[in-house]
């Protein structure tokens, strides 16, 4: 399922990005590429975030992006932005280094695929090799697998 | 009993905290239905959840609601879960 959702370009590192906004820009821009979104998304994730603050970063130093399902999500969809610098949402979770970005088309059919990346996450292994692997292909094998 | 995992869209971040709750709940040997619903779902809701396991940033906007509120700061932190959870429920 997941395999499914990351998309070819769904993967990313970034060395020059040092705001939040610009992450959660650029992690939303990898959905984009992939055709799982259109513009208004990324500015339906924005205004949640302004309007709810960053709750969408939900566990130390990670944050998943993502807005409620509209016309603008054309397939559900996952992306990871890791930043090189990490940067500080306001988020008792700060500073904030893996920037998932996540679309769904409707409020039921991804809850499979994300009780699988629930489970991915809850391994602290995991996490550090997403934190840390220098290849993304690793990263991307860790994901999809 | 009822349990609501709450976030902002009722999509992602209240998804991922039902699963980790399920399983949480189940190493636990608690029997509880967890749903995951958005904080207008949560307030409007006439059936009462006796626990509602919510993000620290999202807590005050769900004041009011008359369910025990847990915050959770890491969902992926099974251990954290497993201990807010039984300590609220047993």
């Amino acid at each position: 399922m997941l395999a499914e959702a990351f998309g070819p370009n769904s993967i990313a590192h970034h060395s020059d990005i040092t705001d939040w906004e610009g992450a959660i820009s650029a992690a939303v821009a990898l959905l984009e590429q992939d055709q799982k979104v259109t513009g208004g998304y990324l500015a339906r994730v924005l205004e949640a975030n302004q309007d709810q603050g960053p709750y969408f970063v939900v566990a130390p130093g990670i944050a998943i992006a993502h807005a409620a399902p509209e016309e603008d999500v054309q397939a559900t969809g996952f992306a990871l932005l890791r930043l090189q610098t990490p940067v500080v949402s306001g988020s008792h979770n700060d500073p904030v280094q893996l920037v998932f970005a996540f679309c769904a088309v409707d409020s039921t059919s991804h809850i499979a695929l994300l009780g699988q990346f629930a489970e991915l996450m809850s391994k602290p292994v995991n996490v550090n090799t997403l934190l840390n692997e220098p290849n993304l292909r690793i990263v991307r094998n860790l994901l999809t697998a | 009993m009822k349990i609501y995992a709450v976030c902002g869209a009722g999509i992602g971040t209240s998804v991922l905290l039902k699963s980790n709750a399920d399983r949480v709940l189940a190493s636990l040997g608690i029997e509880a239905e967890v749903q995951a619903v958005s904080v207008s779902d949560a307030l409007a809701s006439e059936s009462l959840a006796q626990v509602v396991l919510i993000t620290p940033e999202l807590k005050d906007q769900i004041q009011g609601i008359r369910s025990e509120v847990i915050p959770i700061e890491n969902i992926f932190n099974l251990e954290e879960l497993t201990q807010k959870l039984s300590a609220a429920l047993s």
